[in-house]
């Protein structure tokens, strides 16, 4: 926390009396900032810092604070500085309900960049409504879901899911007929799963050649599940595991595959769940070739990407830090939420959001994302195959950027679903009724 | 940017087949140049033709390009490669010499998983004939495994020559899969395949006999089908002596990290939770070691196990010593609020660690002896979970005799048992609590060191294994080592049983709601301990 | 005379609390309602939402002790009870949404709809009545507790394998509620309430009148552990407690006093968990966690054991630490400090707040009581 030091003795200065107040203008004026300091823009960032998910949510929060003091660097925004508020949910979801509306009513933030899980997500979500405020949320999700408060930055199904099972599917990527779908028994894999059933039977999949697996959280003994997997694969046609394994449990998911000798030449398996900091837990030497599907990587070539990363190298004092897609996704969703506040001219979060749709921001992989009328954003999808130090190579990437579908196509409740806050002004327009709702 | 690279490719291409367009087999430096166009088509084309000049310099470079050895330099389009020995010495791949003086930026040939399984049908095909046996052996197996109908020719030729039987008998297995699947087989040759697989009888067995050729003979496609029945019926045999490995595995672990619970809680009654916390801690002593042996004796990384075991021990161990001098020994005979202090316990640690370590998992690797599988007639096992078992009952065993036949351990039975009667026999009683706890500890920090071998390591270790080892120790009869031993292998193997059937997650509600009920059986566990009293 | 009646039950610190509790109930939603923001006095809803949520976990708390101080049944899942209450009334909630849901399907809610279930499964019938809703929330967690307690007192399971099946019970519930399966929303659970008794859930007034509810229960719950505690009822818990078998064997039905104080309890959990779940807006396997329940213990520690109303101390203590300790820069470590918290009391102070206060004040009086009888000795003496 010690970058923000500097932001609030600005502002004590400015409140002490009136020899510190010119002192403090005559600093000011050196400098070239406004003469008349404002208060600070305060933003929230939600991410558990203790408890089962500090293990994913941690690095979140320090991107925020690196990005915060970036901008304070670049002036600012508006004028005014920006300053941080950090608060630890614990893992707990009732107190990311408390800690977000703490955050909107006892520190008064602009936004809040947060949350990881759904059900933190789904927790927070009336507070954001109840409190009009705006929520960023970096992190792939299982879509069926629009609000007014909320910009999902991370992947929406139709971002990651359907194109992976189609690189599969493919020449290059095995010509795969024989599904695995294995997952951690919550809605994100539910829904990806079912999703990902109706879609390959819509392409000529027989039921029998798809294996649906659910396990607990933290699953630590995988012995049966893999050895089931391997034979499920045995039945003579290329086989390929989807995983939507949570956290946790993937590392000894992948230590068991490891050592029951299961290939990515044998059977592939593409995770949607595993990313650089996942991967920087296991030794990779005996999972090269297995897969993750990503809106960004980074072994992504490119000078945005190769900046970033040296910044947050230098931010953690840490030369090994990875970077994973949520990050990206935060730094994204960070820069349209600049973009809006100029746009918009206030941090009013009425104005901001409504100047939201249509901002364009670069992504760390060459693209321009641009938020969208239902609160998603453009990205683009990439395959990347794991290597032997942990890193992914990019074996595959869509033409251009994949619009995020808050309501999947392959679902029997929200295919007639559509979610437009700009025009329709609501987040679940049936185009069967034509009304919001039902 | 992509599109300006696959026109240059094309038109490379295009240039490169007109100028080769006469001879009748692609020169091999032409196949190397088209490594450095960084197109997978391009490199697919190279293997492809690499594989079939049978030039010698092939083999050194299709190994390299599969384990990510072989490079491009963007600047000269040459391709080098660096030997698997040594991280230095990077070779020429048009000839084979060393380079001296390499050129920078060197950048790894990149592959994806069709060209990995190309790369490593083609070395199959050229190792069939290697002098050592293991890449033989290999070799068979990555034939049989990809059913590539051209490695038929070379394997036709190593069969003639092999002299190894058992190698033999791989390759004769993977000659069996090509006939299957060749079209231009004969009856008799594909049904001599089908005895040959059922003879192999297994899961690749069944896979290639179900990959029969579509246009075969009607008798080969039911005896082949017969076949795929009467391996299934064994493999399902096997199935069930494969739960039970699993649950004897299952078992291993719950019985390593219940069993310094067995001490602390079973035998001194402290209701310890920070156990779970000295496994973590255990884990993260096995990461520091093997980050110092990466650092400075890579090449005996294989003894960081080994290493590890006694400073994990004695680490954790100090920290039991230190948490009992500082804080159980005033709560002694107030056993309900030890859980109190020692949850206290647990929070500091957990957060310390994630302090010191960061929250993120950290990488504790597997030594090569840790690694991989073999097969016990048609069982898989691999040696991971095979040393853990053995690993478990070796701390078992000895913690057995240590209590019973050392002075320490004499004193800690003397003073559980009878406190006072101990004290006035002249034992110590705090320095005898204080050894205790510590050996406890001690054994939750080497249960770590296993551990860190199939789970996480992060700071959340612990929390996933506190409440199973308290469930074994419970079940097996609190103060009975005997008792968590029979408790934690019966626990394992229940689950695994009950888990093709009813689920990962049905499974383990059943073992516990079987558990709840079994306590109303037996209040006092499995192993109840003997005696007059009433109640303690 | 029934004032009298109505006082001589409780102690000091009884009366200290049903005092401050009835100011708190009156005083909150009053001040949280009709106040001006900027006043003095203002209460605003984040507080009051929040102390709301402390009250919650007090009632619990209570629940608690009344089992652990007054009959020593260490109940390691107490938090499942709670849990189970906080289900009933998170299903009544559901059932309240109607189409106003995402998918706006009148009949299912939105989980369902999302997991493609074709109608309501028969555990759910009834939740649209509040009354049904209001008997559940204290029957479930109230039969589940006598089944459980009937089982094991039965067969005298006591001491550390009492604590530890009732952790073994609710680790089983939060595996089984985290199952889609179950038909309860998983590990999202139930969340985006509209309304409670056709009022907005998000209503300042609403919100007001759960606060005040929540408040006085806790004052009608303490009233009911006191009053068992100071019967001849409780004479017997304490006797329980302290020596099972003498109790036993001087003719009591022990298993009775048990699993009569174990279902009480329960169901005052449950009842708590109700109240919260509207306050705190989601209801979620997570609440089933073993960590929880033995969070709970450690309120009951050290707020004081067997004083009930340490336990509600307790629980408000460490959970506005826990707040406090959450933001800003001392988040990183609130751990360390929590940690150190439960150390310390456990061995600066092993009767918890109140019993140590209690302690004091009752050396301080026989002190004083001592000083004067040897005045008067000494008066005597000068005769």
């Amino acid at each position: 926390m010690m970058p923000n030091w500097g932001v609030c003795m600005s502002i004590n200065f400015v409140r002490r009396g009136v020899l510190a107040g010119m002192a403090s203008a005559a600093m000011m004026l050196t400098v070239g900032a406004p003469a008349i300091a404002q208060e600070t823009i305060k933003v929230g960032i939600l991410h558990s810092l203790s408890g089962t998910m500090a293990i994913s949510e941690t690095t979140l929060k320090d991107v925020m604070l690196m990005l915060i003091e970036e901008q304070n660097k670049k002036g600012g925004v508006l004028g005014r500085k920006l300053e941080a508020v950090v608060v630890d949910p614990a893992s707990n979801w009732p107190l990311f309900a408390e800690k977000a509306r703490e955050l909107i009513t006892q520190h008064k933030v602009a936004a809040v960049f947060g949350c990881w899980t759904s059900v933190s997500r789904k927790s927070v979500l009336p507070v954001f409504k109840e409190l009009n405020n705006i929520l960023f949320y970096p992190v792939q999700y299982e879509g069926e879901e629009s609000e007014r408060n909320v910009f999902y930055t991370g992947a929406a199904p139709n971002q990651q899911a359907i194109p992976a099972v189609d690189y599969l599917m493919s020449k290059d990527g095995g010509d795969v007929k024989r599904w695995v779908l294995a997952g951690t028994d919550y809605v994100y894999p539910r829904t990806t799963n079912r999703i990902l059933e109706a879609y390959l039977k819509a392409k000529g999949v027989a039921s029998e050649d798809i294996m649906i697996n659910y396990t607990p959280f933290g699953h630590s003994d995988w012995q049966t599940i893999v050895s089931n997997v391997k034979k499920f694969g045995s039945a003579g046609k290329k086989t390929a595991v989807v995983s939507t394994i949570n956290g946790d449990a993937n590392v000894p998911f992948y230590k068991e595959l490891a050592n029951q000798g299961v290939k990515a030449t044998d059977i592939p398996v593409v995770a949607f769940s595993v990313g650089e900091e996942e991967l920087a837990g296991v030794d990779t030497s005996n999972l090269v070739g297995h897969l993750a599907a990503w809106n960004y990587f980074q072994s992504v070539k490119n000078p945005a990407n190769a900046e970033f990363i040296a910044k947050w190298q230098a931010f953690t004092k840490n030369p090994k830090r990875v970077t994973n897609d949520p990050m990206e996704a935060h730094v994204v969703g960070f820069n349209m939420w600049i973009k809006a506040i100029e746009k918009a001219g206030t941090t009013d979060p009425d104005k901001v959001i409504s100047a939201l749709p249509g901002i364009e921001a670069p992504n760390l992989t060459g693209g321009m994302s641009k938020m969208l009328p239902n609160h998603h954003i453009t990205k683009p999808v990439m395959i990347g195959e794991i290597r032997a130090d942990g890193q992914f190579d990019v074996v595959w990437q869509t033409k251009g950027l994949v619009a995020g579908d808050a309501w999947s196509d392959f679902l029997e409740g929200s295919k007639d679903l559509e979610a437009d806050w700009v025009g329709k002004k609501c987040g679940n327009f049936n185009t069967k009724t034509n009304k919001c709702g039902s | 940017m992509i599109q300006v690279r696959a026109f240059c490719a094309a038109v490379i291409s295009l240039f490169a087949v007109l100028m080769f367009a006469p001879a009748a087999q692609a020169d091999f430096a032409s196949s190397l140049a088209r490594f450095a166009q960084d197109e997978f088509s391009e490199t697919a084309l190279a293997i492809d033709e690499i594989a079939a000049s049978g030039d010698s310099r092939a083999q050194q470079v299709l190994e390299a390009l599969g384990s990510a050895r072989l490079f491009v330099d963007p600047a000269s389009k040459k391709v080098y490669w660096r030997a698997a020995t040594s991280a230095r010495t990077i070779h020429d791949a048009a000839n084979g010499e060393p380079v001296v003086d390499p050129p920078a930026g060197l950048q790894v040939v990149r592959i994806n998983n069709r060209l990995r399984g190309a790369t490593l049908n083609a070395i199959g095909a050229l190792t069939l004939m290697a002098p050592d046996p293991a890449r033989r052996r290999a070799a068979a197996e990555s034939i049989f495994k990809s059913r590539d109908a051209s490695a038929l020719a070379p394997l036709e030729a190593a069969i003639k020559v092999e002299k190894d039987p058992s190698i033999a008998t791989l390759f004769a297995q993977a000659r069996a899969v090509l006939m299957l699947a060749a079209p231009q087989a004969t009856k008799d040759q594909q049904l001599e395949a089908i005895s040959i697989l059922r003879m192999r009888a297994d899961i690749g067995a069944i896979a290639a006999l179900r990959s029969t050729n579509a246009s075969a003979d009607a008798d080969v496609k039911a005896l082949a089908a017969d076949a795929v029945t009467a391996i299934e019926a064994r493999l399902k045999l096997m199935s069930h002596v494969q739960n039970v490995w699993y649950g004897l595995s299952l078992g291993s672990v719950l019985l390593l990290a219940a069993i310094g619970l067995a001490i602390t809680f079973g035998v001194m009654g402290v209701i310890n939770m920070a156990h779970g916390e000295m496994v973590m801690l255990g884990a993260y002593t096995t990461f520091v070691v093997q980050e110092v042996f990466r650092a400075y004796a890579p090449d005996w990384f294989d003894w960081s196990l080994p290493v590890a075991l006694p400073l994990a021990f004695l680490f954790t161990g100090l920290v039991g010593i230190a948490i009992e001098r500082g804080v159980i020994r005033f709560l002694y005979g107030r056993p309900l609020e030890t859980l109190l202090a020692t949850w206290g316990v647990s929070l500091i640690l957990q957060q310390a660690v994630r302090t010191i370590f960061g929250p993120s998992n950290r990488e504790v690797g597997a030594p090569s002896y840790m690694s991989g599988a073999f097969d016990l007639f048609g069982l898989s096992v691999t040696w991971g979970r095979m040393w853990i078992i053995v690993f478990t009952l070796f701390v078992f065993v000895s913690l057995l005799l240590a209590l019973k036949h050392t002075s320490l351990g004499l004193h800690m039975r003397a003073v559980t048992q009878n406190r006072r009667m101990a004290s006035a026999m002249g034992i110590r009683t705090p320095w005898v609590d204080a050894m205790t706890f510590g050996l406890g500890s001690g054994l939750a920090g080497i249960a770590g060191v296993a551990l860190s071998q199939i789970d996480n390591v992060s700071p959340n270790l612990g929390q996933s294994y506190i409440i199973d080892s308290f469930m074994v120790v419970v079940f097996g009869g609190v103060g009975n080592l005997w008792g968590t031993l029979v408790s934690a292998f019966a626990l394992g193997v229940a689950n695994k049983f009950l888990e093709p059937v009813a689920g990962a997650v049905l499974a383990k509600i059943f073992i516990l709601v079987l558990l709840i009920l079994f306590i109303q059986k037996r209040p006092r566990g499995l192993f109840a301990l003997k005696g007059r009293a009433v109640e303690a | 005379m029934i004032a009298k009646v109505f006082f001589e039950r409780y102690d000091r610190a009884g009366l200290i609390f049903l005092g401050v509790m009835a100011t708190i109930a009156i005083f909150v939603p009053l001040s949280n309602l009709l106040l001006p923001t900027d006043s003095f006095l203002h209460v605003p809803t984040y507080v009051m939402s929040l102390v709301g949520k402390y009250l919650c976990y007090a009632i619990l708390a209570l629940s608690l002790d009344l089992v652990w101080g007054y009959c020593g049944i260490l109940s390691l899942g107490h938090g499942a009870f709670f849990a189970l209450g906080g289900y009933a009334m998170g299903m009544y909630l559901m059932r309240q949404i109607g189409s106003r849901g995402v998918y706006g399907n009148p009949d299912l809610p939105d989980f369902m709809v999302f997991l493609n279930w074709k109608e309501i499964p028969w555990f759910w019938y009834g939740f649209d009545m509040f009354p049904f809703a209001l008997l559940m929330m204290a029957l479930v967690p109230g039969l589940l507790a006598f089944l459980f307690g009937w089982l094991a007192f039965r067969s005298r399971v006591t001491g550390v394998y009492l604590s530890i099946i009732t952790q073994a019970m609710t680790y089983a519930l939060l595996l089984a509620f985290f199952r889609n399966d179950m038909g309860f929303g998983g590990n999202n659970g139930l969340t985006d309430f509209k309304d409670i008794l056709g009022f907005n859930i998000q209503a300042q007034g609403t919100r007001a009148a759960l606060f005040f509810a929540t408040a006085l229960l806790l004052i009608l719950s303490y009233m009911l552990a006191r009053w068992m505690v100071t019967t001849a009822f409780g004479k017997v818990l304490v006797a329980v407690r302290d020596a099972e078998s003498r109790t036993r064997f001087l003719g009591y039905r022990v298993e009775h006093f048990k699993l009569l104080v174990f279902t009480v309890s329960a169901a005052m959990a449950g009842i708590a968990g109700a109240l919260y779940v509207p306050q705190v807006g989601i209801i979620n396997p997570s609440e089933f966690s073993p960590a929880n329940s033995i969070e709970a213990v450690i309120w009951v520690a050290v707020g004081g054991r067997g004083t009930l109303v340490g336990a509600a101390l307790g629980a408000v203590v460490v959970n506005f630490l826990k707040t406090w300790f959450t933001t800003g820069f001392l988040a990183p470590y609130w751990l360390f400090m929590l940690g150190a918290l439960f150390i310390g009391v456990t061995l600066a102070m092993p009767k918890g707040i109140v019993g140590t206060l209690q302690d004091w004040s009752a050396r301080r009086r026989e002190r004083a009581t001592y000083t004067e009888k040897s005045a008067q000795k000494i008066a005597e003496q000068g005769e």
